[in-house]
């Protein structure tokens, strides 16, 4: 038996009961502080739910209204508020699907809550306080960079806060700090392993052992060919900013899927079409209530992720039960090199252009290790005075255009009228020819 | 005199440029001078025809993205130095050349060259003044 690491393993093992008792009462403090908020308040009233002691068991939050995203956009900005704005310590921000962001607040002791599972999680991969760790996501609103951040530095790793992007620096910044933890999707880290050798760094220069690879979806066979290109462990890592980010599940050392933090986190599955709740062990959409953030209480918000619970326990000894990789989702949400976009998002944009017409197509498609994003739209042939210098300006403010909204750059295509194909009834607007595995 | 360019759009597919020129050829109008300026991922395609009212009629009537622009083609002594008289000629008169191109025939021993002016009434003034020829659409349609 391999040595189990714990960040406090009075916790993450503790008996089933213990822990639905922790969950209870969490809950219950929960619905405290929901019942402060305009988006909750009256929900939970015309189910019965007056104050925290309406609830009685683990059962009754099945009474409860789920939350969707759409309720965060008519919420925005401070209807799901439940403290007051002097008590805020932070805020995190998401894209919106048709350009109202999703917007939640920490107070101290939220950001300290979260800061903890996230030490956690990386102690859970076997990571020590002696590993250099280069944290390769995005900074700013985007949860995946100051999440990991402040909890490798809880841990007491030495944190490398490079942020997303400019490969030559992250790959020179591995060698001359020899980082041995990087945090990145695994798209990226393909792309970096593509790059080695290119400026005479080679990866027996690094001394790199261990990656957590999250924000998008990849298979067991990607996981694999990473520690065989990279001779590292790979850790799969699943969050959303409206349940914090990063550090709803991570794997430990087993590496068999990832443990959802059950005393921060409620999980249920259901049936994405009846909303009933199902077994562990039934795939369905993932359902989630965060019991331990006061500023942004979160109850029974559907992820639209699709995945299941494992029923049995892990070899590790930890209770927690274990989340499958995310199988698909519910809605049309593309992840675009960990980016979240939605096609909405692109449409909008397009719509306001009076120089493009309606048929429009959106393609995706992957370019060594990174997804390629394109955008083919059609010419308004009235609007075609036989410049080139425009056509290329026009193309040039549909990328600016598209990247002020979805945060990244497409390829922009500009096509003859009536080439793209018109569809009658739902258009297939989105060709997604990424290979599954 | 102006004479008519027909500017089509053209998308990045094989064989576009073959329905733009087979659909001309079939309908009897004979291209005269042609370039093409590429994008990487389009192109636009600048023609000179015998019957340009003709053409951009049937260009659009097959759903071609196609509109006029007025350029005026000019001739140039055909030998050593020629062309680099006539734009010496311009620059000093400020005359700004948005792109140029070539003839695929000629009716004398001159060349024959399409000039796209930034301000093309300004241009024909300077030209007339210096008495170089200017080619009318009749010449065209007669070559």
């Amino acid at each position: 038996m391999m040595d189990i690491p714990f960040w406090n393993r009075e916790v993450e093992t503790a008996e089933r009961s213990r822990i639905e008792q922790i969950q209870l009462e969490r809950l219950r403090q929960t619905i405290g502080w929901a019942l402060k908020t305009n988006l909750y308040r009256k929900r939970l009233n015309q189910v019965g739910i007056n104050s925290p002691d309406d609830l009685k068991s683990l059962g009754d939050l099945r009474r409860i209204p789920f939350t969707t995203k759409d309720d965060l956009r008519v919420s925005f900005p401070k209807g799901h508020l439940a403290v007051d704005m002097a008590e805020v310590l932070r805020i995190h921000s998401s894209s919106g699907t048709t350009g109202i962001p999703t917007v939640i607040y920490y107070c101290r002791d939220d950001v300290d809550n979260w800061t903890d599972l996230l030490a956690r999680s990386i102690v859970a991969t076997g990571a020590v306080s002696t590993d250099v760790f280069q944290n390769m996501m995005t900074y700013g609103f985007f949860t995946g960079g100051l999440g990991l951040h402040y909890g490798a530095e809880r841990v007491g790793m030495t944190v490398i806060p490079i942020g997303g992007g400019n490969t030559k620096r992250q790959i020179q910044t591995m060698k001359d700090f020899q980082t041995t933890v990087v945090h990145v999707t695994p798209s990226y880290l393909l792309h970096i392993h593509s790059k080695l050798g290119e400026d005479g760094i080679h990866l027996t220069d690094l001394a790199l052992r261990k990656a957590f690879i999250g924000a998008e979806p990849h298979s067991e066979n990607t996981r694999r060919k990473i520690q065989d290109l990279l001779h590292i462990d790979a850790y799969n890592s699943y969050g959303l900013s409206e349940l914090n980010g990063p550090g709803v599940a991570f794997e430990c050392v087993c590496k068999k899927d990832m443990h959802v933090w059950e005393d921060a986190y409620i999980a249920e599955i259901i049936d994405p079409k009846t909303d009933e709740n199902l077994k562990d062990g039934l795939e369905g959409e993932l359902v989630l209530t965060n019991v331990v953030r006061r500023a942004t209480p979160m109850l029974r918000y559907r992820t639209r992720d699709l995945a299941f619970l494992y029923p049995e326990g892990c070899d590790c000894g930890r209770t927690h039960r274990r989340l499958s990789r995310i199988l698909g989702r519910t809605d049309d949400m593309l992840i675009i090199n960990g980016v979240n976009v939605f096609p909405s998002q692109i449409e909008e944009k397009i719509m306001k252009i009076p120089e493009v017409a309606t048929n429009y197509q959106i393609h995706v498609d992957k370019k060594g290790a990174l997804d390629r994003l394109t955008v083919k739209v059609e010419i308004y042939p009235k609007l075609f005075l036989g410049e080139v210098a425009k056509l290329e300006a026009l193309k040039h403010r549909i990328v600016e255009d598209l990247r002020a909204s979805i945060t990244i750059s497409p390829a922009v295509e500009l096509h003859e009228p009536g080439s793209l194909p018109v569809y009658e009834g739902k258009a297939k607007r989105v060709i997604d020819e990424r290979p599954k595995d | 005199m102006k004479i008519t360019q027909i500017s089509v759009f053209l998308e990045n597919r094989k064989g576009r440029l073959y329905d733009v020129c087979s659909l001309l050829g079939s309908n009897n109008v004979n291209i005269r001078a042609l370039t093409i300026a590429e994008t990487e991922s389009f192109g636009v395609l600048r023609i000179v025809v015998d019957k340009s009212d003709q053409a951009i009629k049937l260009l659009r009537e097959n759903q071609f993205v196609a509109n006029f622009t007025d350029v005026v083609a000019i001739e140039v002594p055909d030998k050593p130095g020629g062309l680099a008289s006539i734009l010496k000629l311009l620059a000093e008169h400020d005359v700004n050349i948005e792109y140029m191109y070539g003839f695929v025939e000629k009716f004398s021993d001159k060349a024959l060259l399409v000039m796209r002016f930034e301000d093309t009434d300004f241009a024909q003034q300077v030209l007339a003044k210096q008495n170089i020829h200017v080619v009318t659409s009749k010449e065209i349609e007669g070559l």
